[in-house]
């Protein structure tokens, strides 16, 4: 597919710093899920600094927003906070999700969250997927459940998850794979896969006009007006040009 | 600028009296609302298109046609017909009906609707909903436009030399607004037919609909109909007025909070994050001038009033401080700092004025019947003779 001119981002300015976000539902203080997100970021921003590339990591705290998350699922809009945590998200060059293990699932906060994000929001974004739990029995909730719904949103997780009961804390084996992801983390990153696919495919995907995603149409140099439905739009039969046909 | 009111004909529960309406109360009840504002001088009535519990406007141009055998000057529309599930070539024959027995007191809103059922229970699908929209409309301005239409689709059997009857009043379809919430395709339709595009407004945040509104106006001036400011632009609204704000706020919170919408939402934001307005007639004005300040100027302003299960007396109430205390202001407020050069929503007035000038408006008559009950290619008197219609091959 033909990239659409006006998505077609600039190459990326070598000297701009990578943006890490995580996103943590950890909800104690401190808390397991955000220290192992923080130490996959930290790692993934260490392999990316010794690499000449400078890296900032942004974090978003779901507990605080867990009021305005179940506000917006029941109103369908976000309040003002919850706008500005989609925004930086939708930023993020790569993204760290953790989320801790409550009843042998996905913390529902998290869930919720993710339920309330534009679907285009992650396309092609690295992301490190990562849960914590009290048993190791809930070792399989990272690629059961996280993994699923980010191939869902389109993301590209990176193929370690990341997985710690109580006593990983004590396992060296723990840091060697967050090493590990955070290494298929920056590679992505570096190969600039994301932004590639983004640029070549952006349109094959779902969109909703004046979304929340970066690439989102908001303006009319946007839009893409050589499509069947758009053709339609303005008298033409749908079926004009032979080929192409999909249902927008 | 056009001030109106819409509605979607819901019951519910009354949460204070716990009363709920008959089916038989709240159809007469939307009569009594739509003839109140016809007396306090609003400028338009639209009602909603719904095909199940708790609405009762199945049949618009039915409702609608009655209101207008009872008011006077009110311009009657629609918010919204549905263009995907309905066949258009009925569009077409409803509402020329009615913009005839209203005198030409008619415009209407097409759009898709939010109700995922009705698409199964008229036989569509609703993967196809935007096409459906987009085609459906396509046939029903050509029906409007040409006394013999041959058409071929991919929703509806094809058309062969059908003509259909009547043709709009004075031969001037009525003015059709596009209603859209999302799509951008919707918009450029409106923008392509130099028809008008009316966001919803309600139910979301301030501005959220400016990226769309903004698009409708740059097409519209891509297809030489104006400028982008003369662009004929609609909002929707939501007040609950009362001369006293916290009386207002006071009255109106267990309409809101017991409304199934918007159960489990908080009031407060939602006066503060949307265009609901609950409060004196100033803070209404005072909102929707911030409308024009984030819109542009534009032509029409319909506010939904009469739902949420409020008693009719209470639905009255507000028609009546909407039409006394708020759009008297409002009219005078917006006509001071609309820009020259922006004009207003077309009227079935200006529209003939538009196409004759001076002259007699085309009322076409029939010629007699063949027998075969086909018409032929010139079905009235002063049709074009050049037209050659293509009918089935009869072997």
């Amino acid at each position: 597919m033909q990239p659409h001119p006006a998505q077609q981002h600039d190459s990326p300015d070598p000297d701009a710093p990578v943006g890490l976000v995580v996103v943590s539902a950890g909800v104690s203080n401190p808390s397991a899920t955000r220290l192992l997100a923080d130490r996959a970021a930290q790692k993934a921003v260490d392999l990316l600094r010794a690499s000449g590339t400078p890296a900032t990591v942004g974090v978003i705290e779901l507990g605080p927003l867990a009021v305005d998350i179940a506000q917006a699922i029941v109103s369908g809009f976000p309040g003002e906070r919850l706008q500005a945590a989609f925004e930086r998200l939708a930023a993020a060059d790569a993204v760290i999700a953790s989320t801790p293990v409550y009843k042998a699932g996905i913390s529902g906060l998290f869930k919720s969250f993710a339920d309330v994000l534009d679907n285009d929001l992650l396309i092609a974004k690295p992301v490190i997927l990562a849960a914590t739990a009290g048993t190791a029995r809930h070792a399989m909730v990272v690629d059961e459940q996280l993994r699923p719904l980010f191939a869902f949103l389109r993301a590209l997780p990176v193929p370690t998850s990341l997985f710690a009961a109580s006593e990983d804390w004590g396992d060296r084996a723990l840091s060697s794979r967050i090493e590990r992801a955070a290494t298929e983390a920056v590679l992505l990153l570096r190969a600039d896969v994301g932004r590639s696919i983004a640029d070549r495919a952006w349109n094959g995907y779902q969109h909703q006009f004046g979304g929340n995603a970066t690439r989102a149409e908001h303006r009319v140099t946007d839009v893409d007006f050589s499509t069947d439905l758009m053709r339609l739009a303005t008298g033409g039969r749908r079926d004009d040009d032979a080929g192409d046909h999909h249902d927008g | 600028m056009q001030f109106g009111i819409f509605s979607v004909g819901d019951i519910a529960p009354d949460p204070v009296t716990g009363y709920t309406q008959s089916e038989a109360e709240r159809i007469s009840n939307i009569v009594r609302v739509a003839q109140r504002a016809d007396e306090v001088g609003l400028d338009v009535f639209a009602l909603g298109e719904h095909h199940n519990p708790p609405f009762i406007p199945s049949s618009p141009t039915t409702l609608l046609a009655h209101i207008a055998a009872l008011t006077e000057r009110i311009i009657l529309s629609t918010s919204v017909t549905l263009v995907t599930t309905n066949d258009p070539v009925k569009l077409a024959e409803d509402y020329a009906m009615l913009q005839h027995v209203a005198k030409g007191r008619l415009d209407l809103m097409v759009g898709r609707g939010n109700t995922v059922p009705v698409y199964p229970w008229f036989g569509k699908d609703i993967r196809k909903g935007v096409a459906l929209a987009l085609e459906n409309y396509n046939l029903l301005h050509r029906l409007w436009r040409e006394d013999v239409v041959d058409w071929e689709g991919e929703f509806r059997t094809p058309l062969q030399g059908f003509t259909s009857t009547p043709r709009p009043l004075d031969d001037v379809p009525p003015f059709v607004w596009h209603g859209s919430i999302r799509t951008p395709e919707i918009a450029e339709q409106a923008a392509y037919y130099g028809n008008g595009f009316f966001a919803n407004h309600i139910l979301a945040p301030n501005l959220h609909f400016k990226p769309l509104v903004e698009f409708y106006r740059a097409r519209f001036e891509h297809y030489g109909h104006g400028t982008k400011e003369q662009a004929i632009v609609g909002l929707g609204g939501q007040a609950f007025i009362a001369r006293r704000s916290q009386d207002a706020v006071n009255t109106f919170r267990p309409y809101f909070e017991e409304y199934p919408v918007f159960k489990g939402s908080s009031l407060d934001d939602y006066m503060a994050r949307t265009p609901l307005t609950v409060g004196s007639p100033q803070q209404v004005i005072d909102k929707v001038l911030t409308f024009q300040q984030g819109f542009g100027d534009y032509q029409r302003q319909l506010f939904a009033v009469d739902g949420m299960a409020l008693p009719v007396e209470m639905a009255l109430e507000q028609v009546e401080l909407l039409g006394t205390e708020v759009v008297p202001v409002l009219r005078k407020e917006m006509a001071s700092r609309r820009a020259p050069g922006v004009p207003d929503a077309p009227t079935h007035a200006t529209l003939v004025t538009d196409k004759y000038g001076d002259a007699e408006p085309r009322r076409p008559r029939p010629n007699p019947n063949r027998g075969d009950n086909l018409s032929g290619a010139s079905p009235y008197q002063d049709s074009d003779p050049a037209v050659q219609a293509n009918f089935p091959q009869v072997l």
